[in-house]
């Protein structure tokens, strides 16, 4: 038996039993039952299983668990503090910037660790940030809108 | 299990009577009407007292005569149920349909229209969609049809359910019921002042009633919550994570399945070494017939077993197994077959004559690819059997029509099946068929536990079905004021949907010829009228440049359609047709059409650049009329949508093959639309309240192609008669 990873997940610890190679994506959403995270294409190429890995975006299903131990990793499942959802969260929310919505945990992950960086980012900035991230229903017009809207939240928030 | 299948397959697709299945819909093989299992006094156990109305189709009845098979009766309720609806004795209202949920946002629009009808906050209305035995028989949500066809039966639906409130209300009153007036989930009279609540009303209730077809509705004008912006419903639960589609189910002690695939389309098992496979531990290996698949615990584990599997396949050597993209359209040509296909076939006048009168004559071939739909969520399923009885929980189009598959391929009544779907992760007209849910089912089986089977990326994009590759040959004639004098249009193996012309010709010939099938194919967001719209408005683009007249006003000229006009003429407004060129490699196109009942026309520009064959598309404007619209925010992003996933097909989309093997099945190797290849994009909804409410998914696909290919004609000179039109970029002619 392998030793267990240690995972630190929305700020909870878990042991995972999973062999060190199992891609993280696999170990949040079968394992750890935080399915919030999405399997697109598990090559890296569609975005859908986006988490924060240290505070930057990274594509869950290219990350192998062990590579992930000890540090914050933070899921669509703990974006929302005390009922409250994050500003990134309201703004698609408000922008129905979705439609099947199978994309918008990956978008909303990717959008955050861009605010982190930059809370005031370009129309080309949010372009390429999200650039990894597909969604085939074809909603980019109003996610580009939605994390503007989320960056004003955020300034104003800072003030 | 895969001859079951097969069989099923080789039945027509055409078996409802009253409806001409559009060619292209290969993928649909299903037949019976079904009957819903649930009783009266079962329908109050399940929903607690109240009030519940229910709808009888139309159509039904001709349905039921020809329905094959044993025919269930349940002696309380009528069989030919559309949807139904209850109030409870709180005042929640409940309404069942037989759709689903795939992005398109009905399960909002359709609770709108619940809302209105019924007089209630949208706030108390939820709606219990796809779910084969609590909602009524539905053939599946495809063809634009939930709007038009769905709406007003919850509408009656809705109606009735008010009717019947204020008559309790008018009982208790002991008034007329006509004094009586309907708003905000109360009856009021206005006479005495008095008032009751619907939850007061159906307090203690447990009525039933069931309504003819045809009950007097709101007319859009009057409408006060459907026609508004109304949220997406339980949008809160997709910005976090917390919706579960069917791929994130985890049942209690639930395996993992795979499916061992085949090296090549066709590729039958000759042998299986399993033994590795069978000595790993808690593993379940199925063979039957060609189907090998596995169960484990984990992702880790089904994967490992599946890789221990040792299996020798002998792959088909029939002409059509062997050719790859390059031989693809002569094959269809040549492979035509030589009987008339009666689906979009239309005949008048001749077309000699037509051409003999003609000033300018055009003879031009064009031709559409294989392309995916790659909804983000692949196919999924999880399946479990408890007592001789399948429950399946799947992403679906067709949960009626997959829980039939489900039933003939386990040989078990259909009454024996249940399937239910979560809302999807998209579909686009992909997810018609039940395979993973046969897969899941056949797995759970043997594993004595459920198993959830999830499509990974390579196999739905080589395993799903595409959307049929094409050719198309036109031939036209014009006068020399402008006039079309004849038009003979062939669509080989694409598809018949969107293939008349909206152009007032005299003399005109139209077909659709059927080929035999070289890659599994099926339905597609519009289906093959966005090939027919393709070819048609290139090619009116081409007569308008041979005479030298402006491309819209040869349009028309030609055009007698006022709706279709208006489009055009919507969009011509908005952007300024025509423009003047203001840059080098600039380039702009225009193209239009109708189908399903709604009317679209696009604008594009696009900037070329000759020296690297760059080609940019900078802006696209698309005018869209769906008669009254019930929801502006939800049909503003199905519009914008479609747009963005058009881009795709037109511009660089194709499926690459070779001897019934997949090349590209990955989304490094097929190329979708990314952010970074968004133009400026505007909708414009025209809103017709004076005419009933149409579909509104696959229409504003249809001229994204065209207008596109115009534009680069107008920039460059090249006229591209294929899609994707530039997967390379612009070749030097």
């Amino acid at each position: 038996m392998a030793k267990p990873i240690e995972l630190v997940i929305n700020g909870t610890h878990y042991s995972s039993q999973a062999p060190p190679e199992t891609p993280l994506l696999l170990v949040l959403r079968d394992e750890l039952g935080l399915t919030g995270t999405k399997y697109g294409c598990g090559e890296g190429q569609c975005g859908s299983c986006t988490v924060l890995l240290a505070g930057a975006a990274r594509r869950s299903c290219q990350i192998p668990v062990s590579a992930a131990a000890g540090k914050p990793i933070t899921t669509i499942e703990g974006l929302e503090q005390n009922g409250r959802l994050h500003p990134v969260q309201q703004a698609f929310l408000d922008a129905e910037a979705f439609q099947c919505a199978y994309c918008t945990s990956g978008m909303i992950l990717s959008s955050v660790a861009l605010l982190r960086q930059n809370t005031n980012p370009t129309d080309a900035e949010i372009t390429q940030s999200l650039q990894g991230n597909l969604c085939r229903c074809g909603t980019h017009p109003r996610i580009v809108e939605a994390v503007k809207y989320a960056a004003k939240a955020v300034r104003e928030r800072a003030q | 299990m895969n001859r079951i299948r097969e069989k099923i397959s080789e039945k027509s697709p055409a078996q409802f009577p009253h409806v001409m299945m559009e060619p292209e819909r290969y993928e649909l093989s299903a037949g019976s009407i079904h009957q819903f299992a649930l009783h009266r006094r079962a329908f109050f156990k399940l929903m607690g007292a109240g009030v519940a109305v229910f709808a009888v189709a139309k159509d039904a009845l001709t349905l039921q005569e020809t329905a094959p098979g044993p025919r269930i009766q349940p002696p309380e309720l009528p069989n030919e149920i559309s949807a139904w609806l209850h109030i409870g004795e709180d005042g929640s209202v409940t309404a069942f349909t037989g759709k689903v949920e795939v992005g398109q946002n009905v399960r909002t629009s359709l609770s709108q229209t619940v809302a209105d009808e019924l007089r209630v906050p949208l706030s108390t209305v939820t709606l219990v969609m796809g779910d084969t035995e609590l909602t009524p028989f539905d053939m599946g949500t495809f063809g634009s049809r939930t709007t038009p066809t769905m709406g007003p039966q919850l509408r009656r639906v809705s109606a009735a359910a008010r009717d019947l409130l204020v008559g309790i209300a008018a009982k208790e009153w002991n008034v007329p019921a006509e004094g009586l007036k309907a708003a905000n989930a109360k009856v009021s009279d206005p006479a005495s002042g008095r008032t009751a609540s619907y939850a007061q009303l159906a307090h203690g209730k447990a009525l039933a009633q069931s309504l003819p077809g045809e009950d007097p509705v709101t007319p859009p004008p009057e409408w006060t919550v459907a026609g508004k912006d109304a949220p997406k419903a339980e949008g809160r639960a997709f910005v976090t994570g917390k919706h579960q589609y069917a791929s994130d189910l985890r049942p209690s002690g639930g395996y993992i399945g795979k499916v061992l695939r085949p090296p090549a389309f066709g590729a039958t098992l000759s042998s299986l070494d399993d033994t590795a496979a069978k000595a790993l531990p808690e593993t379940v290996v199925v063979r039957d017939g060609n189907f090998v698949g596995v169960a484990a615990p984990s992702e880790h584990q089904a994967q490992r077993s599946l890789a221990a599997l040792r299996a020798q396949w002998n792959e088909p050597s029939t002409a059509a197994s062997q050719i790859s993209n390059r031989e693809l359209f002569t094959y269809l040509k040549q492979n035509a077959s030589e009987k008339h296909d009666e689906r979009g076939r239309k005949q008048a006048g001749s077309i000699e004559e037509g051409l003999a009168s003609a000033a300018h004559r055009l003879n031009a071939t064009y031709t559409v690819a294989y392309i995916a739909h790659a909804p983000l969520e692949p196919r999924a399923a999880v399946a479990e059997w408890k007592d001789g009885k399948l429950t399946v929980w799947t992403g679906t189009q067709r949960p009626f029509g997959v829980r039939t598959e489900l039933a003939a391929t386990f040989h078990v009544p259909e009454a024996s099946v249940h399937v239910l779907v979560p809302d999807t992760g998209a579909a686009y007209g992909g997810k018609h068929t039940g395979d993973a849910a046969v897969e899941a089912a056949r797995l759970a089986r043997a594993a004595g536990r459920p198993v959830k089977v999830v499509w990974s990326r390579e196999e739905e994009f080589t395993w799903a079905y595409f959307r049929p590759a094409g050719v198309i040959e036109v031939k036209s004639g014009m006068a020399a004021d402008g006039k079309l004098t004849a038009w003979e249009f062939h669509n080989y193996h694409s598809g018949s949907s969107g293939i008349e012309t909206p152009y007032s010709v005299p003399n005109v010939h139209t077909e659709y010829h059927s080929v035999p099938l070289i890659l599994r194919c099926g339905s597609y967001r519009g289906l093959a009228a966005t090939a027919n719209h393709f070819a048609r408005e290139t090619h009116m683009d081409e007569l308008a440049s041979a005479a030298n007249v402006d491309p819209l006003e040869f349009r028309l000229k030609n055009l007698s359609d006022a709706r279709l006009r208006a489009v055009l003429e919507a969009v011509a407004k908005s952007v300024g047709w025509p423009r003047q060129k203001t840059k080098e490699g600039q380039g702009f196109g225009i193209a239009g059409g109708h189908e399903k009942g709604s009317y679209v026309a696009t604008f594009a520009e696009v900037a070329v650049d000759r020296g690297s064959g760059a080609v940019r598309v900078v802006r696209l404007v698309t005018a869209f009329e769906c008669g009254a619209i019930v929801n502006p925010n939800g049909l503003r992003n199905q519009v914008v949508g479609a747009n963005i996933q058009g881009l795709g097909g037109a511009l660089f989309e194709a499926i690459e093959f070779a001897k019934g093997r997949i090349k590209n099945p990955h989304f490094a190797s097929y190329r979708v639309p990314r952010f970074h290849d968004l133009p400026e994009i505007e909708a414009i909804l025209i809103d017709r309240k004076d005419l009933a409410p149409a579909g509104a998914g696959e229409t504003p696909i249809m001229a994204v192609a065209p207008a596109i290919g115009n534009a680069i004609f107008d920039a460059s000179g090249v006229r591209l008669r294929s899609l994707p039109l530039v997967p390379i970029g612009l070749q030097r002619a």
